[in-house]
């Protein structure tokens, strides 16, 4: 009998062994003349155990991890093959706390199938929300969009909904979906883990996007940083137009849409929208004025949707189970789940899709395990490079966009990365600066040239040079920036700054940075 | 290409063969009926020749139908484009947050002690250019870099070293 053992080919499994790992019980499995299958899943998210190992037993899927190539012959002589114990199992996978306490809606098949497989997608609710689409208004669909309440995941969470109608109430002979896919934040990778984990799902999201608005064509604006999600998604798309799930006739219906992955070139700012569509359009990536809307003039000069990747890859559930289902989780105005990626840090770095509500203190404790180094956590950042830090006294504030606001801070995508007590926060707020002025797009003196006086200004101050001018001058600087900018990279960079500032001003401080461990 | 005839040498002393230049040529024909083409030609130009070579600018604007400032616009934009050869291998070190919190400054600055370069510097053997980059989406696993195209998580000071000297080895799939 072939025995069937799941090793990921997610990026983040491979970058600590996991083909070396498949590699070993494909030879391991030779030698003791034992049949073995080796199946290239996503990952579960359990980023900590990568190289995970899953063996399929008749009781289920058993996790071994994290799994080296030395582990392996070890594990065969214990008896992994048929789910025995070891120091590296840790039972059945969907059993594992941190898992099986999720609500995993878009991430429901991220780690189970083959995301090469059209059928496993298929024998796993795939195409669902796409069938149910095709039988229905264009303006139905919208509709339940809207209900949902699902918000944009990219970060400035607009209603998904309320962005298709509009372009859905424009005449216009050629209209676009874009996706989003340049994920540039920081400690964030929900994006790149379903475009290698579950191809399908993003493809279905932009066909369903596509019936609803009445546009045709279809393009996923992917960071060059991501190679293995362009293989995977190109892998995909054409099974999808093989199976015409894309194409001129999309299942037997006359309905056609096109899709096509373009490569980013290594620029933050192409992630803010209008950048993105210039950058499409292969021009430099510059922020465009608005209006006119991206959704009224986009690609081309074409109205477009443009959406993030896991605000597409929640529509096909939102179609499949109705937007009831989905808008009943959630809390306030933050309707459904949010993939919360847990990053730096952090003993349990990994993926936790949870339903908007969830503080941060049982993200970092309950899920995280507190700091890999097991130092105290003195900071986090939430929302990117533009996020807030947040000290220790924050931490029981509620995953909820609205709460995020009222803190200043923001919840961007999802993404939290934690430091220990060995931070030097006024090194971070520098590092804030830093970044803008090498990711600018130029457009705004302020944002373009403030930027790096601000790094002086920070040197200025940790040096104790006159502070009390320079924190003042470091203030007028960041209103300058906020209200001066013509988008979010200058009109949000204080957020770090003015965080880190407020919230920790001993080490801004000479006499008190001695506290500050080298 | 080692017999290719070498037909200009540019202001930066760079070689610039008759191939490379059919090369940029042939992606051109080939990719020009595309919507918006420019980019998708300068990412198979690099891919192809290792970088954006000062000559094709001209070329590719003839090709495209773009001013050569367009073009050079275009290529002076993106942090990934470069202009210069050098290194048989990319190596993109990542320095964003995450990274940072797990010690990437440390990593960082090994690398630069022990390539004895600075960002966008190439080793004097000429395998190896390092390049910062931000954020690999390898969060929850930092230090992380990229070797070609290839990710590594968990990076320290000895695993860098290893891997510098895995590249540098063909018998690793290395090129020396
Ligand atoms: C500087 C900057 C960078 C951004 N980067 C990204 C990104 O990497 N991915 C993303 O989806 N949205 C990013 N956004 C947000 C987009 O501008 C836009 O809001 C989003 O693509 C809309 O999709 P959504 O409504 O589905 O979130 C960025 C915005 C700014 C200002
Ligand atoms: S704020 Fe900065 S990135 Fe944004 S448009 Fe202005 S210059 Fe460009
Ligand atoms: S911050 Fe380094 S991989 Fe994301």
């Amino acid at each position: 009998m072939k025995t069937r053992i799941y090793v990921p080919r997610d990026a983040a499994a491979r970058s600590v062994g996991a083909d070396a790992t498949a590699q070993a019980i494909l030879a391991e499995g030779r030698r003791r003349g034992i049949d073995v299958e080796v199946i290239r899943n996503g990952s579960r998210g359990l980023l900590w155990l990568e190289p995970l190992v899953e063996v399929v037993t008749p009781a289920g899927r058993v996790a071994y991890g994290p799994v080296q190539p030395a582990d392996v012959p070890g594990l065969f002589n214990q008896g992994f093959i048929s789910g025995a114990s070891h120091a590296l199992a840790h039972g059945p996978t969907e059993e594992i706390p941190y898992l099986k306490s999720q609500e995993r809606l878009t991430f429901a098949r991220v780690g189970v199938t083959d995301p090469r497989s059209l059928e496993d997608y298929l024998g796993h609710g795939g195409y669902r929300g796409l069938k149910a689409a095709l039988d229905m208004e264009p303006a139905a669909i919208v509709a339940a969009v809207t209900t949902s309440g699902l918000r944009g995941r990219g970060g400035a969470a607009f209603p998904a909904g309320i962005k298709w109608k509009t372009v859905l109430g424009v005449d216009s002979p050629q209209k676009y979906i874009v996706c989003n896919a340049d994920e540039g934040d920081s400690g964030t990778f929900s994006d790149r883990m379903v475009m290698e984990g579950d191809p399908f799902l993003l493809i279905e999201g932009m066909t369903i996007a596509g019936i609803a608005t009445g546009a045709t064509s279809g393009y996923i604006y992917l960071r060059w940083e991501y190679p293995d999600a362009k293989a995977a998604l190109n892998a995909a798309i054409a099974t999808a137009y093989e199976k015409h799930y894309l194409g001129e006739n999309i299942l037997g219906t006359g309905k056609r849409f096109d899709l096509e992955v373009r490569s980013g070139a290594g620029a933050y700012i192409c992630g803010e929208e209008t950048s993105l569509l210039e950058s499409l359009e292969s021009k430099r990536g510059q922020v465009r004025f608005k209006p006119p809307l991206p959704a009224i003039q986009g690609l081309f000069g074409k109205p477009t949707v443009i959406n993030n990747v896991i605000t597409l890859a929640s529509v096909p559930i939102i179609l499949d189970k109705g937007a009831e289902y989905y808008q009943h989780f959630g809390m306030g105005r933050s309707r459904g789940t949010l993939p919360i990626q847990l990053a730096g840090n952090i003993k349990h770095g990994g993926l936790i899709e949870k339903a908007f509500g969830i503080t941060l203190r049982e993200l970092l404790y309950d899920y995280g395990g507190g700091s890999l180094t097991g130092r105290p956590i003195r900071a986090v950042q939430v929302g990117g490079p533009l996020g807030a830090y947040l000290p220790e006294s924050q931490f029981d504030t509620c995953l909820d966009y609205e709460a995020f606001t009222a803190i200043k801070g923001m919840l961007g995508h999802g993404g939290i990365v934690v430091f220990d007590d060995t931070v030097d926060m006024a090194a971070q707020a520098r590092y804030a600066m830093e970044f803008c002025a090498v990711e600018s797009c130029g457009k705004c003196t302020p944002c373009r040239i403030g930027s790096t006086r601000g790094m002086e200004v920070i040197d200025r101050l940790i040096a104790g040079n006159n502070p009390a001018k320079q924190e003042k001058l470091l203030r007028d600087l960041c209103d300058t920036l906020t209200y001066g900018s013509l988008c979010a990279l200058g009109g949000l960079t204080p957020y770090p700054v003015l965080s880190a500032l407020n919230h920790f001003p001993e080490d801004f401080v000479t006499s008190v940075r001695a506290r500050v461990p080298a | 290409m080692t017999n290719a005839k070498i037909v200009n040498t540019n202001a930066l002393g760079q070689v610039v063969s008759r191939v490379q230049i059919d090369a940029v040529l042939g992606i051109c024909g080939e990719l020009k009926a595309i919507p918006a083409p420019l980019i998708p030609v300068l990412h198979a130009v690099q891919e192809k020749v290792g970088f954006v070579p000062r000559e094709a600018v001209p070329l590719i604007a003839r090709e495209l139908n773009l001013s050569i400032a367009e073009v050079h616009g275009v290529v002076s934009f993106y942090h990934y484009f470069r202009q210069d050869p050098g290194g048989r291998h990319i190596v993109h070190l990542c320095r964003a947050e995450a990274c940072q919190a797990v010690g990437a400054a440390e990593v960082e600055a090994h690398a630069k002690r022990t390539l004895g370069v600075d960002f966008h510097g190439t080793t004097r053997d000429g395998a190896i250019r390092l390049e910062p980059v931000y954020c690999l989406g390898n969060c929850a696993l930092g230090p992380s870099i990229m070797i070609d195209h290839e990710l590594h998580g968990r990076v320290s000071a000895q695993r860098f070293d290893e891997l510098m000297q895995d590249t540098r080895t063909p018998a690793a799939g290395g090129k020396p």
